[in-house]
């Protein structure tokens, strides 16, 4: 049974592993690597945000603001004092964990709607703070970011590399990096959620009352993953800074709060393979429905419409039980 | 010999209502001690006293001879109390097991830094908690389910599963809120059956229960509720002669 269950677990990783790798067969221009990567860096900020959301049930509007904070704590880090990425990346963190846990505190004893409201406010606070700050921000114009580093060697989407005898171009070589991120991500984010700590998140969703009379102390609790979502998307805001080279405010806003917080939904709370699946939906809709330009925000919204009422648990788990209840039906067919 | 559980003067009040008044009562270590009463009569709200759901507004409960009537659900269970509920609350979002691996929550000390890497400490804790809630699912007559999500699980199954989550927890006091409520007889004889093994074993038992027939086989002594006052209190034998009991029960 606990083998079964590590199988289970690795299975994911590996399924993942596999598609991750494999994909650049059929990348074949920059601009596609360019979307893998930013695929794969969403989609481990992503892995984060469902921890809070779709494990311990607690809704984050603002979830933009803390990768906001990480990416422009990188910018300014790396190309206003000097700093390499690898450092300003982790003490970007380490300040993002803590201003979580100050900010989440309070307002985590907040439920319902009233949390998801507090957390709004958090994310237009930090937003509004980024775009007045000009001095040190940009503001409204954005910023330019450094090359992302490594111990003197500079990872650049403009670059070419050569690993292990192949050569890479520098967009080839983000996407790998992004991709090993991402599996990493996955991987940390399965280690928590399968354990006494794991449990504990999810009890305070499944029955907070339950938790508390087994000795759960769910504040703490709340505040650890609201802390660990924060640094998963302050780590990932970091990085995608250094990707994209240039960032805008647009990064901490409302609207990718939002965009963040759908494709944990549209995925499916609480699968982690889900969530990824869903920030791969979300990312790639645009480009699909770029032939409908005009209608295009009609169509994303019909879409998204149409899979909660038919998908109301999102898009995998409800796949997964289909194909599981086709698979049983055959295997009993044959019985 | 101090009691386990000391109540003196409990009082609680929902606005002008008072749901329980001026209870007092003590539950002796290993003994299985019921409360009964009829509908209204402040079973449930005296539990959530117990446990630390509900403050109370006068008087105070002693465990083990501290005051605890201030503390937490969660300080209530590091001090060995546990319970189960009236209105069931599983985890629905969890399988079967972790459900009672969820119990052993204070047993496990594994650091954030541990899990994230899976060191071999930590596997090894995961492993032995989960032999661990494997036999308590057995015990308690879920073992049939090992491999379940806890949301296919049937009422009755679930409601052992909640005893087998409280039990991981190894309580010196289980709290049991209607544990037979809607079982069918065959069930409620293996409850029986059940709630001896864990009074046997050395656990104390405090059971809320509306069937009179498990209540007076099982229990060491009873409490009797009605309007939230106490109406009798002694061994089943004396509270089934006692002419305030009938009365509330058959109206007579």
């Amino acid at each position: 049974m606990f083998k079964r269950f590590m199988q289970l677990r690795l299975r994911d990783l590996v399924i993942l592993a596999v598609i991750l790798f494999s994909l650049p067969a059929f990348l074949d221009n920059p601009f596609h690597y360019e979307l893998a990567t930013q695929m794969a860096i969403i989609a481990a900020t992503v892995v984060g945000l469902n921890l809070l959301v779709g494990y311990a049930g607690q809704v984050s509007l603002g979830h933009a603001g803390f990768f906001g904070l990480g990416a422009y704590f990188s910018a300014i880090m790396t190309g206003s004092y000097g700093w390499s990425a690898l450092p300003a990346l982790l003490v970007g963190a380490i300040l993002v964990g803590v201003i979580a846990w100050i900010v989440g505190r309070p307002i985590l004893r907040l439920k319902g709607h009233y949390l998801s409201m507090a957390t709004l406010a958090v994310g237009f606070i930090i937003a509004i703070i980024i775009n007045n700050e000009t001095g040190l921000t940009g503001g409204p114009d954005g910023i330019p970011v450094a090359p992302f580093d490594l111990f003197g060697w500079e990872l650049s989407p403009f670059g070419s590399y050569s690993l292990l005898g192949v050569e890479l171009s520098g967009s080839q070589a983000w996407y790998l990096f992004s991709a090993l991120v991402l599996l990493l991500a996955v991987w940390l984010a399965q280690n928590l959620i399968d354990s006494q700590i794991g449990r504990a998140l999810r009890s305070v969703h499944g029955s907070e009352v339950a938790a508390r009379v087994v000795g759960v102390n769910t504040a703490k609790y709340k505040s650890l993953v609201f802390v660990i979502s924060a640094i998963y998307a302050s780590v990932m805001g970091s990085l995608y800074a250094h990707f994209q080279g240039f960032i805008t405010p647009a990064v901490a806003g409302f609207d990718f709060s939002i965009v963040l917080i759908t494709m944990v939904v549209l995925g499916g709370m609480g699968s982690t393979m889900g969530v990824i699946l869903g920030a791969v939906v979300l990312k790639l809709l645009p480009q699909l429905l770029a032939d409908f330009q005009e209608l295009e925000a009609v169509m994303f919204g019909l879409i998204l419409m149409l899979t909660m009422i038919f998908m109301p648990k999102g898009l995998l788990p409800t796949l997964q039980r289909s194909i599981g209840r086709r698979l049983k039906k055959k295997a009993e067919g044959q019985a | 010999m101090t009691a386990l559980i000391e109540v003196r003067g409990l009082d609680k009040a929902f606005g002008g209502v008072h749901a329980v008044e001026g209870v007092s009562f003590s539950v002796q270590a290993g003994q299985v001690y019921s409360v009964i009463g009829p509908n209204g009569a402040g079973k449930t709200t005296l539990f959530n006293l117990i446990s630390g759901i509900y403050t109370p507004t006068r008087g105070e409960i002693r465990l083990n001879g501290e005051n605890t009537a201030r503390l937490a659900p969660n300080q209530l269970a590091e001090r060995g109390m546990c319970r189960t509920f009236q209105q069931m609350q599983i985890c629905m979002n969890m399988s079967a097991i972790e459900n009672v691996m969820l119990g052993r929550h204070l047993k496990l000390r594994s650091n954030l830094f541990a899990t994230l890497f899976r060191l071999p400490s930590q596997l090894r804790d995961e492993a032995f908690c989960r032999e661990r809630a494997a036999e308590l699912m057995t015990f308690v007559g879920c073992g049939d389910y090992l491999e379940h999500e806890a949301s296919a699980m049937s009422y009755g199954a679930l409601k052992r599963l909640e005893i087998a989550r409280a039990l991981a927890a190894e309580p010196k006091v289980i709290l049991l809120d209607e544990p037979a409520a809607g079982l069918n007889a065959t069930e409620t004889a293996q409850l029986e059956a059940l709630i001896r093994k864990i009074a046997d074993q050395g656990t104390t038992v405090l059971l809320v229960e509306h069937d009179m027939k498990l209540v007076m086989g099982i229990s060491d002594r009873l409490l009797v509720l009605n309007y939230g006052r106490v109406l009798a209190e002694g061994t089943p034998a004396e509270i089934r002669e006692n002419p305030d009991v009938i009365a509330a029960y058959l109206g007579g």
